[in-house]
């Protein structure tokens, strides 16, 4: 009844390519927008935020640049936790090795190195595919992790390998509070998803789409194989870094390669898989399934009052999840955003469905 | 299920959320302490009667009559050892009411150092007993963080003083080869500053071997050590990482009693299912707490005796990680104890408070007596530049069916330690820009 595009006609190429070609989501995504800079941040509680929202924005914006690779390209990757590491740490040593370097231009630098590292391991993607290719990325993982290990430089010999970044602020403004910390976070998850969105819209992303879909016919209407795959890698890799850079800065503070270790890979993989392959939206939704749903799951007994052993809640958090990613994939192999178009799709025809 | 059941059911929920709500009456002067704890995952063994202990502390405190009346209330939160998971408990509990979060014991050297950042702006109190980072226990640099009792300095000074007591002086040690088999994260390269440190000193050499996390492939480790044949096995492993390297001791026939293991490697669950395997393994635990106190037969006539403890199964109540839990609450309580004493007796304090009790600990013989751990420690005093306090230890051997504790009382040599400490606190005030507080006197 309210979603519907009747009426509203396109009379310039400009208006038909937009991102949101109907009114009603263009007005959804404002009002969205809207709650997030300014609802949020009066209403929501210092836990809200500091322990929900930016570890969710963080990782669903790495999980956009797993999305580009995997989701628009269809190159599997297991290596995502060692692009973040790759993004923290080289942002973490430009910041301990040029201390006046402001901090955006650090998280960018640490984008641009985990795009090097991405590149080059995403050069076998060449020629291999599929699986070989995630164990292929797989090592990137393990060279990663093993690098910040056993690497004194990397960490800035610390004795005991951690790292732990400064009192950061930008423009002057300190970011110790969680107001600023999560405004911070989320301007930077806005323009990348917005960059992200766009660019998988373009011919580039055109071309990622064209790959993942058949290769071989990919390259006989003219697409460089090798130059889509590794732009895929190269822009994937550099979001990953950028959120890596993030969730060592802004989340932890102070970390250690276990933070960034193969469970990290995984878990993003299952976001972008649960989200829906191929959406950037998706991305949202699976880091949101993620994160918050054990959270949640986690305080259920509480609210209800069940004094529930802690250990007993963590079994019956882990089944619980198991069953609804189970649940979910079988309900809707596509991802959470499929059921999102879905319930749009039906929207439309609402209240008259035929 | 039909829709009547449905309603059924969701009203016995919302009436239980109800009754849940009305069956927590927090009276305002309680104090509140956190319990983060692992009780799932694979460090669960260790977790487990840790948090247990924890807990049953606070239980007998409270079965006491509290701090001067104050009763304490605890919230257990699961981490899992997973540091997000931490961190959120951490946010979830610090601004609990009553009066916020007293202290945290994060079980686990990267959550501390998640949480060390975010301590000084929520001003709560990091208690890090026997863990942690070691030059945390200069107070200037470090206000909020507390590694009391011992951090992984002073146990590897202390090991090397054992080694040297049982060679015949720290001078035979020129010469010998003492190795390091450590897991592969912050936790397991903590001491190696400090052995290089006590090498240079008295001339032995070290090897270090680190094992990558879980620690379950070791073979290569020990055939290492099997060409290399160190005088000495110093063993800092977590978890499954200890019986691997006890069964792989025993492959390429390295003597056990040659190995010292840390504290968190000689748990009763680390080495029981070894059995004889792991006969004459050594290891250094926090004061006494392998011993058996009073607080032990109090913690049964007030707690268990009323079906109130925390240990369902009968099996983690006097194993040593059981009582370095109840150590960790009864610092916590007396630190509580402490603030009550200055900042107003009988009323519940502030975290911040709670962090002037931590610095100001002052805990006699006699009084460590009267709270029934006169057997479990020595006296401990803390201060604005030792974070630490004392750090008595002893030495433990596995006899093949439980712990034997050695006669001797060993401590750190300041010498070595301290400006060890001050060295590495003053690059880490250098590299976050901290201004440091000053200590008086």
């Amino acid at each position: 009844m309210f979603y519907r595009e009747n009426g509203q006609f396109k009379t310039t190429y400009r208006s038909d390519q937009q991102i949101f070609p109907v009114r009603q989501d263009r007005i959804f995504i404002f009002a969205v927008l809207l709650l997030a800079f300014v609802a949020v941040p009066l209403l929501a509680s210092d836990y809200f935020l500091k322990a929900l929202l930016i570890p969710f924005l963080i990782l669903a914006l790495a999980a956009i640049g797993l999305n580009i690779l995997v989701g628009y390209c269809g190159q599997i990757s297991l290596g995502t936790g060692a692009f973040m590491a790759v993004g923290a740490y080289a942002a973490w040593n430009i910041g301990v090795r040029f201390p006046q370097t402001p901090l955006i231009v650090e998280i960018l630098l640490g984008g641009f190195f985990a795009t090097l590292v991405g590149v080059l391991f995403g050069i076998p993607s060449l020629r291999i595919r599929g699986l070989y290719l995630a164990v292929a990325t797989l090592a990137a993982q393990f060279f990663v992790d093993w690098a910040f290990l056993r690497i004194p430089f990397f960490t800035n010999y610390s004795p005991s390998g951690n790292v732990s970044v400064p009192a950061l602020s930008v423009f002057g403004v300190s970011l110790q509070a969680a107001i600023p910390k999560y405004l911070f976070v989320l301007s930077f998850v806005v323009v990348f998803a917005l960059l992200a969105k766009n660019l998988v819209r373009g011919a580039i992303g055109r071309q990622w789409m064209a790959i993942r879909d058949m290769d071989v016919a990919a390259s006989v209407i003219g697409i460089r194989p090798m130059y889509a795959k590794l732009t895929a890698f190269a822009v994937s890799s550099f979001v990953v870094g950028v959120a890596g850079a993030l969730w060592g800065f802004l989340h932890l503070g102070s970390w250690e390669p276990l933070a960034f270790d193969l469970n990290r890979s995984f878990q993003l993989l299952f976001m972008v898989i649960i989200g829906g392959l191929g959406s950037i939206l998706g991305s949202f939704f699976g880091a949101a399934f993620i994160v918050l749903v054990p959270v949640a799951l986690n305080h259920i007994p509480g609210w209800f009052g069940l004094p529930l052993a802690i250990d007993t809640a963590a079994h019956i958090e882990h089944m619980i999840f198991g069953a609804l990613i189970v649940f979910f994939l079988i309900a809707e192999p596509h991802g959470l955003a499929k059921l999102w178009t879905i319930a749009k799709e039906k929207l439309r025809l609402w209240p008259f469905p035929h | 299920m039909t829709k009547m059941k449905i309603k059924h059911v969701a009203a016995t929920l919302i009436a239980a959320g109800a009754l849940g709500a009305m069956a927590l009456p927090a009276s305002a002067d309680d104090q509140f302490v956190p319990l983060l704890a692992y009780r799932t995952g694979s460090f669960a063994p260790l977790g487990i009667p840790w948090a247990d202990g924890k807990m049953d502390y606070l239980k007998l405190v409270n079965a006491r009559g509290g701090v001067n009346g104050v009763k304490i209330t605890y919230d257990e939160c699961e981490t899992a050892y997973a540091t997000d998971r931490g961190v959120e408990c951490y946010e979830r509990l610090k601004k609990q009411p009553p009066t916020g979060a007293s202290a945290f014991d994060p079980q686990s050297t990267g959550i501390t150092f998640a949480v060390s950042d975010k301590a000084p702006s929520d001003k709560v109190s990091i208690m890090t007993v026997g863990y942690g980072l070691s030059q945390s226990t200069d107070g200037s640099v470090f206000p909020w963080n507390f590694p009391l009792l011992g951090t992984y300095w002073t146990a590897a000074d202390i090991m090397i003083q054992d080694i040297a007591k049982r060679e015949g002086g720290m001078d035979k040690l020129k010469g010998k080869k003492i190795a390091l088999v450590y897991h592969d994260s912050p936790y397991g390269k903590e001491p190696i500053a400090l052995l290089q440190a006590r090498a240079k000193k008295e001339g032995f050499e070290l090897l270090l071997y680190p094992v990558t996390a879980p620690g379950v492939e070791q073979k290569s480790t020990w055939l290492q050590i099997r060409q290399s044949r160190p005088n000495y096995v110093l063993l800092w492993s977590a978890g499954i990482m200890t019986p691997t390297a006890l069964r792989e001791a025993q492959a390429t026939g390295y003597a056990r009693d040659k190995m010292y293991g840390i504290w968190w490697a000689a748990s009763e669950g680390d080495v029981k299912d070894l059995g004889d395997v792991a006969k004459g393994y050594n290891a250094v635990t926090i004061h006494n707490t392998a011993g058996r106190g009073k607080v032990h037969d109090e913690l049964k006539a007030l707690v268990y005796d009323k079906g109130q403890g925390s240990d369902t199964n009968g099996t983690t109540v006097g194993t040593i990680a059981h009582t370095r839990g109840m150590v960790i609450s009864m610092l916590t309580v007396e630190a509580i104890r402490a603030a009550q004493e200055k900042f107003g007796k009988g009323k519940s304090v502030t975290p911040e408070q709670v962090r002037w009790g931590l610095e100001n600990l002052n805990l006699t013989q006699e009084y460590l007596e009267s709270i029934g751990f006169g057997e479990l420690m020595r006296p401990v005093k803390t201060s604005c530049q030792n974070h630490t306090g004392d750090d008595w230890a002893r030495i433990i051997t596995w006899d093949g069916a439980k712990f034997q504790v050695k006669p001797d009382w060993y401590r750190s040599d300041a010498s070595i330690v301290t400006p060890l400490v001050k060295e590495f606190a003053e690059k880490y005030a250098k590299d976050k820009n901290l201004t440091t507080v000053k200590c008086a006197g």
